[in-house]
């Protein structure tokens, strides 16, 4: 058997770094049908399938790449959606390489098998048929619920609960659905023509969507609860942090919501045949290390930057960025400033960002998170042009629903506390998961609190016991 | 699609416009805002609520860039893309008090709510509304309704009080006595409106107007320096008051896409009428 397995993944074939930096395409094309098939083939199918349990929604993964390798690729998409309602999302922008494939068999001795471009493989090739067939549904409970948000934790319970066959409404602030996927994640790492066309599946197999609908404002919590059986809260991470720093509200200072928002959502790359307007710097900096951070810098690039850099207290190792987007930012050209912290922007005469001073670090002992701390070097400071800065240090969970829901439990930070085996909140009938429990996450993080929460509502519609 | 109830031009540039919506009402208050788009390319603009009811919500906007320019080309029956709301904080509620209320330009139109709130809450409510000159002025009928007097202001002195506001504030707090006052109208007039009351040690509300994109505290681009700490005007205002304003820090940021703004203005009328 050994003698058989091929050391390597099957390549996936990308838009050439030179080209991609001056568009907004999708960068990775995905694989041919016989290119998924021969990385199908690559699975020793294993008894122990530990990559099922590195998934956060249990997908079977073994399964549906066992029909790729028969070439039954409608077989493969139908396994994965009975534990995945946004294959095509997941494929692209879960970090594999710290799940599934982390945990692979063959990843002992050899590269895992690539689970997630199979998995877009499946989702894409669905697609490219047509339209997805609607399941069949239970009959109704005539039971009602309405979830917070439509980003990838609030469409996965939709689509739960609507299996289930309860009536399910989603509320969305934006006047677009799918959350973070589409104002957050960059055109060229996750086109929007897929989410919306995951949302779009939704609808069709009953789901109600009302956009520009802010739960909090529009309508409170105690208001939904009235024409609602059950509510999940899944508002994700939408409070941006900042340093407070000396010059932090400069003009050219960007957290990187905004900067993404007006990217992304509001399609500013397209300005000014899309209104809303964007800073195009030359030389910008981004200030963090995880994927945000590099969905920023790359957007700059595309922007028209000369020159970006990632600004990061940590070294390479210690970044939270996923290695395959840090690998892509490198070959477009971010430049990386490790072990580097800015402490502080200086204006010109009209209140733009001119320059940062910023200070070198080291690395001391590790810290609670189990990184190494990065420590100060003493007179290392030195200052660098710059006319745009993205904060991308992170986000907290969105306010508004617990500023206006007093007997809903949260924490310090804003997150809402929950029991985390059903995703109970303290408020009665209200469920919530994600980034507003968890701070700024991951998509499949939230999917899988999802799935948590939508067995318990289940649990709790046909009993009535909470 | 969000439809027209009506439309119309108030005075040159200024516009009033009813929209249809079966929820803002639920929680509507005074001192809240809107958030509109006119169209699938538009920007998401705030705009002060003036007025609302089980099926409509009513704004007053001014034509200033391409997003105000797209609305004001608009008639009854037509629609805009994207109406949500309502947001902000609303007017800090107080009663048994004499306040001075402000409004310039589409200011004019926003304190009507704040006038009738505060008019219903048992205060005593006198109303300046200034304008460059006489035909610029809207509304003086609908604000007399909650008003127990009512002044008009126009620079040129076409019509009541001639001069510019700080003028008029002077020389009204010299000899009245007020507990508070409160302003709706660009940055320039609200931050004129807190310079001239500061001396005079009036606790003064001002509403701002910082750039937003979506308005529900997620992007920060709306951030303003209160006593030194950054606050979102779109939750944790838009009213402040204006004594602890970092003015010079709000201007700046008012004018990040100035240039972008022509820009698109250009690019609007040459595609619309070139």
């Amino acid at each position: 058997m050994p003698e058989k397995i091929v050391p390597k993944k099957t390549p996936m074939r990308e838009q050439p770094p030179k080209e991609r930096i001056k568009n907004f395409n999708e960068v990775p094309y995905g694989y041919s049908p016989e290119e998924a098939i021969a990385e199908a083939k690559r699975c020793l199918q294993c008894k122990k399938a530990p990559c099922i349990s590195g998934c956060p929604v249990e997908i079977d993964i073994p399964g549906f790449i066992k029909f790729i390798a028969e070439g039954d690729f409608k077989a493969a998409i139908k396994k994965l959606k009975e534990k995945n309602v946004l294959p095509a999302v997941c494929g692209r922008v879960c970090p594999q390489e710290t799940q599934c494939e982390q945990v692979c068999t063959l990843a002992k001795k050899f590269e895992p098998v690539a689970i997630g471009r199979l998995e877009r493989f499946a989702a894409d090739y669905e697609a490219a048929q047509g339209e997805a067939p609607i399941p069949e549904l239970p009959p109704p409970t005539g039971k009602k619920v309405a979830v917070i948000g439509s980003g990838p934790g609030g469409l996965t319970v939709a689509g739960d609960l609507n299996r289930f066959g309860h009536s399910v409404t989603i509320f969305e602030a934006l006047h677009k659905p799918g959350g973070v996927l589409v104002y957050g994640i960059p055109e060229f790492r996750l086109p929007k023509a897929i989410v919306y066309r995951e949302v779009d599946y939704l609808i069709r197999c009953g789901v109600k969507l009302v956009l520009n609908f802010i739960v909090g404002k529009t309508a409170t919590i105690d208001q939904l609860l009235k024409e609602f059986d059950a509510v999940y809260i899944g508002t994700g991470a939408g409070l941006p942090w900042f340093m407070n720093i000396p010059g932090e509200n400069l003009n050219g200072v960007y957290s990187a919501n905004e900067y993404l928002t007006r990217s992304n959502l509001m399609k500013a790359y397209l300005f000014p045949e899309y209104d809303t307007p964007i800073v195009r710097g030359k030389r910008v900096a981004v200030v963090g290390g995880g994927n945000v951070a590099m969905d920023c810098a790359r957007t700059a690039l595309r922007l028209g930057a000369d020159e970006v850099h990632i600004v990061y207290r940590r070294s390479k190792q210690e970044m939270p960025a996923r290695a395959e987007e840090i690998h892509h930012a490198e070959e477009e050209g971010v430049i990386f400033d490790w072990l580097t912290l800015p402490i502080k922007y200086i204006g010109d005469e009209n209140g733009w960002v001119k320059e940062m001073e910023c200070i070198k670090m080291q690395l001391g002992e590790p810290d609670a998170s189990g990184r190494r701390k990065p420590v100060p070097i003493e007179g290392s400071n030195y200052i660098s042009a710059v006319d745009t800065v993205i904060c991308a240090i992170g986000q907290g969970p969105n306010p508004l629903i617990p500023q206006t829901t007093p007997d809903l439990k949260a924490g310090k930070w804003g997150n809402i506390e929950v029991d985390k085996a059903t995703m109970k909140t303290s408020k009665p009938r209200c469920w919530a998961g994600g980034d507003v429990v968890r701070g700024g996450a991951t998509v499949i993080l939230a999917m899988g609190d999802a799935r948590i929460a939508a067995r318990s509502m289940d649990e709790f519609l046909r009993t009535g016991i909470w | 699609m969000v439809k027209i109830l009506k439309k119309e031009l108030l005075v040159p540039n200024i516009h009033f416009m009813i929209l249809e919506s079966d929820f803002i009402h639920l929680n509507a208050k005074a001192g809240e805002f809107v958030v509109v788009r006119a169209d699938e390319f538009g920007e998401r603009i705030p705009l002060n609520l003036v007025d609302w009811d089980e099926r409509s919500a009513s704004v007053v906007f001014m034509e200033v860039g391409t997003s105000t320019r797209k609305l004001g080309c608009l008639k009854t029956g037509e629609t805009i893309a994207d109406l949500a709301g309502p947001l902000g904080k609303p007017t800090e509620m107080v009663s048994d008090k004499k306040i001075l209320v402000i409004g310039g330009c589409y200011g004019i139109g926003a304190i009507y709510p704040v006038i009738k709130a505060f008019k219903n809450n048992n205060n005593k409510i006198i109303t300046a509304i200034e304008a460059r000159s006489s035909f610029l002025l809207y509304w003086q009928e609908k604000l007399k309704e909650y008003s127990d007097e009512i002044f008009e202001i126009t620079r040129d002195g076409t019509k009541g009080y001639a001069g510019h506001i700080d003028k008029f504030l002077n020389d009204y707090l010299s000899k009245y006595s007020v507990d508070m006052v409160y302003a709706q109208g660009c940055t320039y007039l609200t931050y004129l409106v807190s310079q001239t009351t500061k001396p005079f040690g009036i606790k003064t509300i001002v509403g701002l107007n910082p750039i937003m994109i979506d308005a529900t505290g997620m992007c920060g681009v709306c951030r303003v320096i209160i006593n030194g700490e950054t606050k979102f005007a779109c939750v944790d205002g838009p009213e402040f008051d204006g004594h602890t304003v970092d003015w010079q820090n709000l201007l700046t940021r008012r004018h990040i896409y100035i240039t972008e703004e022509r820009r698109s203005l250009s690019f609007y009328e040459c595609e619309k009428y070139g």
